[in-house]
């Protein structure tokens, strides 16, 4: 039973399932209140050919190069949906789709051919937390204190520019830095996930723990810190039944973040399926 | 006060040349054909769109972009209610240009807050999402968000639209208070029938200015007429 607790990379496994369920749980209630899950996924697929060429041009893979390929292949995509939006027909989700996909693809495709081999592409894909090095550890530590920091000390901004950002535009907010900020955080919160997760099931991570809060209470910033620590509980208890069961570390974190979700949309006491359920058939 | 104000978006002109002196306490109805520019005008004077020429004044001085003396409330379809957020957190976001980025968040902005909801009569349902009022208290918890913010100007679109009769007269009653306590109150309005009732003074305009004065002046068959001519 206490096995897993004695091995160091378990160790070390926990204590990044720790550190990037939290930051991801956290900013997960941006994600929620921004409502773009899906762009978000389409962000996280973008960044596997990113991470090629960061690995293609420099020749090695560090999580600086993943983060700087990323970044680059992020705002590639994301501005260039814009531009084919803004100079076209096709609207914008259309062009994201399109770019994203292809964008994905070409990651497929160039992965294999570096070095590193095809059971890197599976790392990439999926992730394999229990490969996390000290340095992976302190780069997720100081990216989840950044996005702490930043996230609190702009909270009141950040929130008034995704509830009525014309609102906040005419308070003198500058809507445009938070919304890149919003957008540089969230590319930061992908790359440590990716460890964790990989690029594929990165979404559930950074979707799933506020989405769950959210059914559970009313109150805003619970959906940041509730969506932290159930992030963080989440992948911890993940890792354990991972290495109970010999199911893959990165699928059972989201399995077990899905799983809660859909407890809570079934048993949540106010916006519960079952008591939505109760109380139609009370009043007919 | 405001001066030969226009609006223009792009290169075409969406409103021009208003100008009207007013003082608190009245309650001034902005009426006009759809796409008159009454949204318009209520967002510029908001500072929620740029203003191509003209001046605003208030107090005396010039309100160059914005002042938190004034507060828009949207129409109501312009508002994201999905938006997971309390009566109450959004009361409090009236105390944010109080508190710009640095200031904490005390308990005289907590006393605001409780203040404006009971101004309201909606402090029980603090707790409640947005979501899940009525038409009636969705409006009373923008109103509240004004309150709290202790703005003097209260810019509403198209308040009545959507509220059942007796939202409507208690809203009424509301404006009718709050202008009785010193706010301005400018509102666009599309019921001609009750406006009289409603504002002591109207603008009525459509792309500019047509007439301004005290309500039953301004809204003469004639000048109704000219309005709302095709």
């Amino acid at each position: 039973m206490l096995a897993p607790f004695q091995d160091p990379f378990f160790q070390r496994a926990l204590l990044a399932g720790l550190l990037i369920g939290f930051t991801n749980g956290f900013f997960s209630g941006f994600v929620v209140l921004r409502r773009t899950a899906l762009s978000v996924s389409a962000l996280s697929h973008t960044m596997l050919p990113g991470i090629a060429l960061g690995i293609l041009v420099t020749g090695a893979l560090t999580q600086a190069n993943a983060f700087i390929g990323a970044l680059a292949a992020a705002l590639f995509v994301g501005l260039g949906s814009v531009v084919v939006s803004r100079s076209s027909r096709v609207a914008q989700g259309t062009a994201l789709a399109i770019l994203y996909t292809s964008a994905f693809a070409l990651g497929v495709a160039l992965l294999p051919l570096l070095e590193t081999g095809n059971r890197e592409l599976e790392h990439w894909l999926f992730g394999d937390i229990r490969l996390v090095s000290s340095a992976d550890l302190w780069l997720a530590f100081g990216i989840g204190c950044l996005i702490l920091l930043l996230s609190n000390i702009f909270f009141r901004p950040l929130l008034l520019t995704l509830f009525e950002s014309d609102v906040a535009a005419a308070q003198g907010v500058p809507v445009r830095a938070m919304n890149y900020l919003l957008f540089g955080l969230l590319i930061l919160a992908l790359v440590t996930s990716l460890q964790a997760v990989g690029c594929v099931l990165s979404v559930g991570l950074l979707v799933a723990p506020a989405a769950t809060i959210s059914l559970l209470t009313n109150r805003t910033p619970l959906l940041f810190w509730g969506g932290g620590i159930l992030g963080a509980l989440g992948s911890v208890s993940a890792l354990l039944l991972a290495y109970w069961t010999n199911v893959s570390a990165g699928p059972a974190i989201v399995i077990v973040l899905g799983a809660l979700f859909l407890f809570a949309f079934l048993l949540s006491p106010k916006y519960g399926f079952l008591t939505k359920l109760r109380q139609s058939s009370s009043n007919s | 006060m405001i001066e030969n104000l226009s609006v223009s978006y792009g290169a075409v002109p969406a409103l021009e040349n208003i100008a009207l002196a007013t003082s608190c306490g009245n309650r001034v109805a902005l009426i006009g054909p759809n796409g008159a520019g009454k949204s318009t005008l209520l967002k510029a004077i908001a500072g929620l769109v740029p203003r191509r020429s003209g001046t605003i004044q208030w107090r005396g001085t010039a309100v160059n972009k914005w002042s938190r003396e004034f507060a828009y409330l949207p129409q109501r379809e312009e508002v994201d209610w999905s938006f997971p957020i309390t009566v109450r957190g959004l009361v409090e976001m009236g105390r944010y240009p109080h508190l710009g980025l640095w200031k904490r968040y005390r308990a005289a902005d907590d006393q605001a807050v409780d203040r404006a909801l009971e101004t309201l009569a909606i402090a029980d349902l603090h707790d409640r999402q947005i979501c899940e009022l009525s038409g009636g208290q969705q409006q009373r918890a923008f109103l509240a968000r004004a309150l709290s913010q202790e703005a003097h100007v209260l810019l509403f679109d198209e308040p009545f639209t959507g509220l059942d009769h007796n939202a409507s007269e208690s809203l009424a009653a509301l404006l009718s208070d709050l202008s009785e306590e010193g706010r301005l109150i400018i509102s666009s309005h599309h019921d001609l029938d009750s406006a009289p009732a409603l504002f002591n003074q109207t603008l009525l305009l459509n792309r500019s200015q047509l007439s301004f004065g005290p309500t039953t002046e301004v809204l003469t068959p004639d000048s109704i007429q000219q309005a709302f001519a095709v």
